[in-house]
């Protein structure tokens, strides 16, 4: 059977717009892979260690975007979005607008001299603006495509263009590749397709407004992705657990549950993934440094996945985890800016306190910024949490034939949830292509 | 032959190797090792900046030999073997030593040895790849077809995507008829569809050309490879024998019965299940209900989390409900499970209905006499007696067992628990580590419906990749028997675990390259030393050895 002619589009490069494309691109379909960052990888990538077995993440992920990006049938487009969409007698017509890099993808080799050389730092989104980057760079160590992008908010020579005399333009005469390229812009162009997989992955809930616990208020109250980044070798510090206060290492922490989730005034619903990640950064924290105590603060433990149950035993049994029954109540600081906790114990309905040198938050999963607007583009309808809509019967199909749907786009679920609905959604495209396209 | 220039690439794995090993020592002690003429350092080798840098230093300095001292091979080594192919090096040129699993992670505490050690691997590694002889892989034809075993809602959902798709498939059902559990549920959570509304699709599959179904049989005998696949099944009482290019195993569960536990008797005190049969032949009638959650589940004999039960009890106490709103219904439970979107609203509701929830401890669990349920209530520190006119227990999924005996026709592995074991929990959770096999649905692991039918369509995808294709390429290290040695005494034959050794029409006790894993066995078991396992020679395990012996840790 020869599928060559057909093509079939990806939006959002997570671990599942990745593992659908890899699944479709060894079928024989040829793939558009389209990703609004400058590397994909997604979520996956900032993660430090994945449960229950603790492997590194960026390890086990990195064949999987080399696989990628070597794909005879795959094609990345990086810094890219759907603009528009026109439905044909079959498949798709798809406008996109590709931003601007300022980087020519053929020549640049990631030598990084131009990193040294640029003089305008920006707070770096990948690293949860726990340090910074620089205008030109790469959006993370391993990233594929493994090259520069420059940021023009953020560049000295594209804010000046303007002017009289050339500002800056260091990394353009530092490189040795003529990588540089100050004249792109950002572009339209269409593809065809005849299925769509919608794979835009989910966001973290800030609760900053959610006042009681302090968030950005008192420095020692971080979330679980920014903890992620911290436990990591390749982030903001080294993999050392850091009070951001006084840089002190502490050997108190608590992780507090549910926070967005399963509360009617901000998200009703359970992100599934935090109990488990938690019980993971308690247990890393551990091997981090011998001395630290975790409590986990709960209301319901769930881990129905394979292994989960066995991994929070090892947590208490082998780590010394605490995992106390209750719902916090507030978060004070003392002189040191040591949090209390005061929470209710939902054993015994007892209020009781708890200080601590540290508290990591887990956040609600909620549906990716504009995601709203992309269904609309696509006339794909949500839940009524604005997750892609599927029912129990089709858990990958959308309401329009032919745009299917996998990961956290579906709702919260764990990696393995993502693989498996990604795979599912690639047979899905593959059935209706063939099903309507011979 | 030509001059052996190897080049050997150490990786630091961010801190994962570098935060417990000196790295730039290791690299230092590597330049004076023979045949060494390039090393490099690198911070992640698998990065596009790491594999840019192997390419370079293949080009740059002619090498015929790559080492890469970094993690494991079970994830990383096609990578690496694929860059040197892409650079015209045979894959097989290419070496693995493995400084993080066997040396960093295990020496966190001793540095200084935990270097001594990786010197020694890569030493290993050395001597080993300038012994390497290229390989070929090879391509064997692969049927267009697919066994799915078991016929529940995962495997037709399987069968179904593959049919049209165009490929054939056959479904074997020990069962009288498809449809699996399913055939026994009376609404599906959280809208309450029937359940015989999805199983409507067993019509669709009955009547599709490309779908065969063998109901009332078993499998009796698995032969064969990925791509040529040769079964037997046993169909009432009849043998029937056919060929199939992968096989996708969707055997499902059995629910634990709770015998011995709380009363159970299958009248008064009965499961989940038992109370869907009542209310599909419309025999519910009773008023008081107490339903214990993990009954059987999330102890010591079986610390999981059967994820449905939770699910499935609200579902059947709201449809108590609902017809009935004067019923009184308590849910013991000890954590409730409603995890993801809809099912929160779900518990939320339930209990807006007024469906009592109250906690127990694992340590101090409830008691079922004659009339009541007595537990102790937590937060008011007293026990409580419920008279009950029916007990519900919720029992979790259990695998059958007869998956044992499957998992040894299929040469898979199972768990502790009898489930089924993928090849990888996060990145292959269809796979088997065993090439052309697959699985999905509740034999893997307790799942939702939802969930079944996408691993169905997911176990689809992944035998798609394979049979869309007319060949599929195996690996070239395997086993090789020397004819002049080779006294035909068979043991070798006997022992191999994958039937890959055979006589051929001459006699001659040869190895059947496409089915040897190169598990070395046969090799082990030869009293002849007749057999030789390709990649693993024996001059190159010896020379290992030898090098490890040079060693400074060898005390
Ligand atoms: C703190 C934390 C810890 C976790 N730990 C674990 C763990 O240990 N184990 C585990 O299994 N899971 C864990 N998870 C969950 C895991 O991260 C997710 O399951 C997984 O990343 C989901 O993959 P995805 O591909 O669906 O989405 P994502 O990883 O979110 O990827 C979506 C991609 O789509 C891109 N995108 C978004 N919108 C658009 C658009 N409009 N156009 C183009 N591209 C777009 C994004 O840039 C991104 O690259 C954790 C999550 C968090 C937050
Ligand atoms: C009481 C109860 C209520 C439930 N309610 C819901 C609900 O409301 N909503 C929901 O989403 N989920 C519910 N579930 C879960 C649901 O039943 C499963 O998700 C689903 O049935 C799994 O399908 P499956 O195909 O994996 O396995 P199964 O349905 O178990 O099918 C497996 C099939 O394989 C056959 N088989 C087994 N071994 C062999 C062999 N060796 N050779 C040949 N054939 C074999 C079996 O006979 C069976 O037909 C409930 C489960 C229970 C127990
Ligand atoms: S842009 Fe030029 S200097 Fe910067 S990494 Fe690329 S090749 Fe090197
Ligand atoms: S022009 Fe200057 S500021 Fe802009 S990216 Fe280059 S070096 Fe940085
Ligand atoms: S998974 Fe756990 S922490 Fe996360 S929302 Fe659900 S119950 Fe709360
Ligand atoms: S789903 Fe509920 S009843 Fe079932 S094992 Fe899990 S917690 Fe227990
Ligand atoms: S190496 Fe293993 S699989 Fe291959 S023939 Fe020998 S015993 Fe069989």
């Amino acid at each position: 059977m020869n599928q060559n002619a057909k093509k079939v589009m990806v939006i959002g490069g997570g671990i599942a717009g990745i593992q659908s494309s890899l699944d479709l691109g060894d079928m024989g379909y040829k793939v558009a892979l389209i990703e609004q960052e400058p590397c994909i990888g997604g979520r996956m990538a900032q993660l430090d260690k994945t449960l229950p077995t603790n492997d590194c993440s960026i390890c086990i992920l990195a064949p999987k975007l080399s696989d990628c990006f070597r794909h005879p049938n795959i094609k990345i487009h990086s810094l890219t979005q759907v603009q528009k969409i026109s439905k044909k007698e079959q498949g798709f017509t798809v406008t996109l607008l590709r931003k601007a890099r300022f980087v020519n993808e053929d020549l640049c080799i990631n030598c990084g001299l131009c990193v040294e050389k640029c003089p305008s730092k920006v707070l770096d989104t990948f690293e949860m603006k726990m340090n910074k980057r620089k205008a030109i760079y790469l959006y993370y160590l391993q990233g594929v495509p493994a090259i520069m992008a420059i940021d023009k908010e953020k560049c000295l020579y594209l804010k000046n263009k303007n002017k009289e005399k050339r500002v800056c333009g260091f990394c353009e005469d530092v490189c040795q590749h003529n990588a540089i390229d100050f004249t792109q812009t950002d572009t339209n162009y269409t593809l065809e397709s005849d299925a769509i997989i919608l794979a835009v992955g989910s966001n973290q809930y800030d609760p900053t407004p959610l006042y009681a616990y302090g968030y950005k208020k008192y420095k020692n109250v971080i979330t679980g992705l920014e903890y992620e980044r911290m436990i990591s070798a390749s982030g903001p510090t080294e993999g050392h657990i850091t009070r951001l206060s006084d840089k002190k290492h502490p050997k108190t922490i608590a992780f507090v549950q549910c926070v967005g989730s399963r509360d009617v005034n901000t998200n009703p619903y359970c992100s599934s993934i935090c109990c488990t990640y938690s019980t993971k950064h308690a247990i890393l924290s551990r091997e981090h440094d011998e001395e630290i105590q975790s409590s986990i603060f709960y209301i319901d433990l769930r881990a129905g996945g394979k292994g989960f149950q066995k991994y929070i035993e090892r947590a208490k049994n082998e780590y010394g985890v605490k995992y106390i029954r209750g719902k916090i109540a507030e978060i004070k600081i003392d002189e040191n800016e040591n949090p209390i906790l005061f929470y209710e114990d939902l054993d015994t309905f007892d209020v009781k306190s708890k200080k601590v040198e540290f508290v990591i938050l887990a956040c609600a999963m909620i549906p990716t910024k504009n995601s709203d607007k992309l269904a609309k583009v696509l006339g794909i309808e949500l839940d009524e949490f604005n997750f892609v809509k599927s029912s129990i019967d089709s858990p990958v199909n959308t309401n329009v034939p032919g745009i299917f749907a996998c990961g956290a786009c579906l709702g919260p679920q764990d990696i393995p949830h993502s693989v498996i609905n990604a795979s599912g959604a690639a047979a899905k495209a593959s059935e209706y292509i063939s099903r309507t396209k011979r | 032959m030509d001059e052996i220039r190897i080049g050997v690439f150490v990786c630091h794995c961010g801190t994962n190797i570098a935060g417990f090993v000196d790295i730039a020592s290791v690299e230092e002690y590597v330049k004076t090792l023979p045949h060494v003429v390039f090393t490099q350092r690198n911070l992640y080798t698998c990065s596009e900046t790491g594999l840019l840098a192997i390419k370079n230093g293949i080009e740059e300095n002619k090498l015929n030999r790559v080492i890469v001292a970094a993690c494991t091979p079970r994830t990383h080594e096609p990578l690496f073997r694929g860059i040197c192919s892409e650079m015209g090096l045979n894959p097989y040129f290419f070496e693995f030593v493995n400084i993080r699993e066997q040396c960093s992670w295990v020496h966190q505490k001793d540095r200084e040895k935990a270097t001594l050690k990786a010197r020694d691997l890569i030493r290993m590694g050395v001597a080993r790849a300038a012994l390497l002889e290229p390989l070929e892989k090879f391509q064997i034809d692969v049927k267009p077809s697919t066994l799915i075993i078991g016929g529940g809602i995962s495997g037709m959902t399987a069968a179904s995507n593959l049919a049209n798709q165009g490929f054939e498939a056959i479904i074997v059902e020990k069962d009288i008829e498809l449809g699996g559990q399913l055939r026994h549920h009376h609404k599906l959570y959280p809208g309450n569809m029937d359940s015989q509304e999805i199983l409507s699709i067993i019509e669709e599959i009955l009547k599709n050309p490309k779908i065969i179904v063998h109901t009332s049989s078993k499998i009796k005998d698995i032969d064969g490879y990925i791509g040529n696949f040769d079964i037997t099944i046993l169909k009432d009482e009849e043998e029937i024998k056919f060929g199939v290019g992968t096989i996708i195993v969707a055997t499902g569960t059995d629910l634990l019965k709770p015998k011995g536990l709380y009363n159970y008797d299958g009248k008064k005190v009965i499961t989940q299940k038992e109370l869907e049969l009542l209310f599909k032949k419309d025999q519910f009638n009773f008023k008081n209900i107490v339903m214990i959650q993990c009954v059987g589940s999330r102890n010591k004999e079986r610390p999981y989390c059967s994820s449905i039960c939770c699910m499935t009890a609200m579902k059947n106490a709201r449809y108590i409900k609902e017809k009935n709103p004067d019923a009184e219904i308590i849910i013991l439970n000890r954590d409730i499970y409603t995890s993801g979107t809809y099912q929160e609203t779900y518990y939320r509701d339930a209990r807006k209905m007024g469906i009592i929830f109250s906690r127990y401890n694992e340590s101090k669990l409830p008691k079922v006499s004659e009339e009541s349920v007595i537990y102790f209530n937590e937060s008011m520190k007293e026990e409580i007696e419920i008279k009950y006119d029916l007990v519900v227990l919720s029992t979790p999924l259990i695998s059958y067992g007869e998956s044992k005996e499957l998992s040894k026709m299929l040469k898979v592995p199972i768990d502790e628990f009898g489930f089924f074991l993928e090849a990888h929990v996060k990145l292959r959770p269809v796979d088997f580590s065993n090439d052309g096999i697959f699985v999905c649905g509740t034999c893997k692991w307790p799942a939702n419906v939802p969930e079944s039918i996408s691993q169905g369509y997911a176990a689809a995808s992944r035998v798609t990749r394979i049979i869309s294709k007319d060949s599929f390429t195996v690996e070239g290290a395997t086993a090789w028997i020397d004819q002049d040695k080779c006294v035909t005494c068979e043991i070798c034959l006997k022992k191999c675990a994958y039937k890959a050794i055979t006589r051929d029409e001459e006699e001659r006790v040869i190895v059947r390259t496409v089915l040897c894993k190169g598990c070395g066995v046969c090799a082990t078991t030869c009293p002849q030393h007749a057999i030789e396992i390709r990649h693993y020679t024996d001059n190159q395990v010896e020379s290992q050895i030898t090098a490890l012996l040079e060693g400074d840790l060898v005390e």
